[in-house]
Formats: C-alpha cells, sequence, structure tokens
C-alpha cells in the first residue's frame, strides 16, 4: 500500500477484486474476504468480481457444519457496511455451471442517499460487460 | 474394481474428464471437495457425467455438497450421495482406490 494512497484526500482509486476460485477446496476465496475487509478501511472505491468457479463463493445454502470448516459465506451480506456495494456476477460463469442468478445469496446494502432503502448488491453482467468492468478500474487485484 | 475419487472442480481442470475416460463399466466414482461441482445438472460437463451413469456407479460426498450450498436436487440423475461412512464402505468394497488429483 503506498503512502501516497494513505495521504488524507489522496486520489481515490478504482479497485477490483477479482475472484475465480470455488470457496473451500483452496484458501483464495477466503483470503480475498480478509483482504477486501481491510482494504476497506482505506476508502477507496471497491468492487468485487465474480467470475468462472469464483461464483460458487455466492451460493446460498452453505452448511459446513459436516466437514469442519468455517462457513464465511454471511460475511458477503456484511460488505455492505463497509461501503462495498458493487458485487458483479458473470452470467456465463453461472450458466456454464448449471447455476443461476436465483441459486446466490440475497446480499443487501443500505443506501444511505436514498433513506437507507436496501438494495441489491450483486449486478448480474455478461462477459462483455464484466470485460469493461474490468477495463476501468485502477487496480485490479486477483484471487 | 476401483473406487476412483476426484476432488477438483471439472471447470478448472481436467480430473473429472480423464477419470472418466479411464473408468472401466461397474465400477465406482466418488466425487468430493470441489470435485462435487461435477455432478450438478445442467452444466457444461453434465452431459458426460450422465453418459457416464450409465455404465458406473456414481456418488458424490454429501458433507461436501452441503458447504458448498448445493442440494441434492440439483444432481445429475443416477449419482447417488454419501457420508463418510459411506466412503470408507466404497473404499472396503473395492480392490484399491485411484484417487484423481
Amino acid at each position: 500500500m503506498s503512502d501516497e494512497m494513505m495521504d488524507e484526500g489522496g486520489k481515490v482509486k478504482k479497485f477490483l477484486y477479482l475472484n475465480r476460485k470455488a470457496p473451500y477446496g483452496t484458501i483464495y476465496a477466503l483470503e480475498s474476504l480478509e483482504v477486501v475487509l481491510i482494504a476497506a478501511a482505506f476508502d477507496q472505491d471497491v468492487s468485487l468480481a465474480f467470475v468462472d468457479d469464483g461464483v460458487y463463493q455466492l451460493c446460498k445454502g452453505q452448511d459446513t457444519a459436516g466437514v469442519d470448516m468455517k462457513n464465511f459465506s454471511p460475511t458477503y451480506n456484511a460488505l455492505g457496511d463497509y461501503d462495498i456495494t458493487k458485487l458483479y456476477v458473470e452470467k456465463e460463469s453461472l450458466e456454464e455451471r448449471g447455476l443461476s442468478v436465483d441459486d446466490l445469496m440475497d446480499i443487501v446494502y443500505e443506501d444511505e442517499d436514498d433513506d437507507w432503502a436496501e438494495k441489491p448488491s450483486i449486478r448480474l453482467v455478461s462477459r462483455t460487460e464484466m470485460a469493461e468492468v474490468m477495463e476501468q478500474q485502477d487496480v485490479i487485484l486477483s484471487f | 474394481m476401483i473406487l476412483h475419487t476426484v476432488n477438483k472442480s471439472p471447470f478448472e481442470r481436467t480430473a473429472l474428464e480423464s477419470c472418466l475416460d479411464h473408468a472401466q463399466p461397474g465400477s465406482a466414482v466418488l466425487m468430493l471437495e470441489d470435485g462435487v461441482y461435477g455432478a450438478v445438472a445442467g452444466s457444461r460437463v453434465a452431459d458426460k457425467v450422465a453418459q457416464a451413469a450409465k455404465d458406473c456407479k456414481l456418488y458424490v460426498l454429501g458433507p461436501d455438497l452441503a458447504a458448498r450450498g448445493i442440494s441434492q436436487d440439483k444432481l445429475v440423475a443416477g449419482v447417488g450421495v454419501v457420508d463418510y461412512g459411506g466412503f470408507v464402505d466404497l473404499a472396503a468394497e473395492n480392490s484399491s482406490v485411484q484417487a484423481w488429483l
């Protein structure tokens, strides 16, 4: 993290955390979430992207009781409290895996500019749109 | 017969594909950990899995399925769900275990 970024009134950059791994088979998904929460303290413009096996991270109904691992999926719903309200999910990645947006958690945030109305954080985008989202970033972090 | 196990996502590695191409008719294939994603109906690999289910006995490990939020009614027809005890039974019933890592 550069000094410039942490300066008071420094330029706000667009950060994209690009997630491409399923949640429990490797540590990537959990590590990504940890870094996102740390980075949230720096008041940057943060978006999350879920591509390829990364879409599995957002599946609802995760129950890890039988595998003796921490179920970290509820944490995604807390991201709104850290002003992380843009979760881009690639439609084609879902479809290739036999999934639809209905299989994902209902992740919401409270919009302070709209009387704290609850709004969906998940933005379903096409592969072409995802490429555009990536193009618009200053920094992309891969997990 | 051999018990084949697959623990990788079929969308990231070719383990499931290689496994199904080598599993002889009558053998057992157990999908576990990220391998359970291979058992979901309607996916890019579902047709190949459904085809394999005609000749082989296909299973997924229930606790790994539940951890990932995949409900049992989303599975390819013909795929059975086993618990850890069932995994042990499969290992005991077969002469050897081939893990497609």
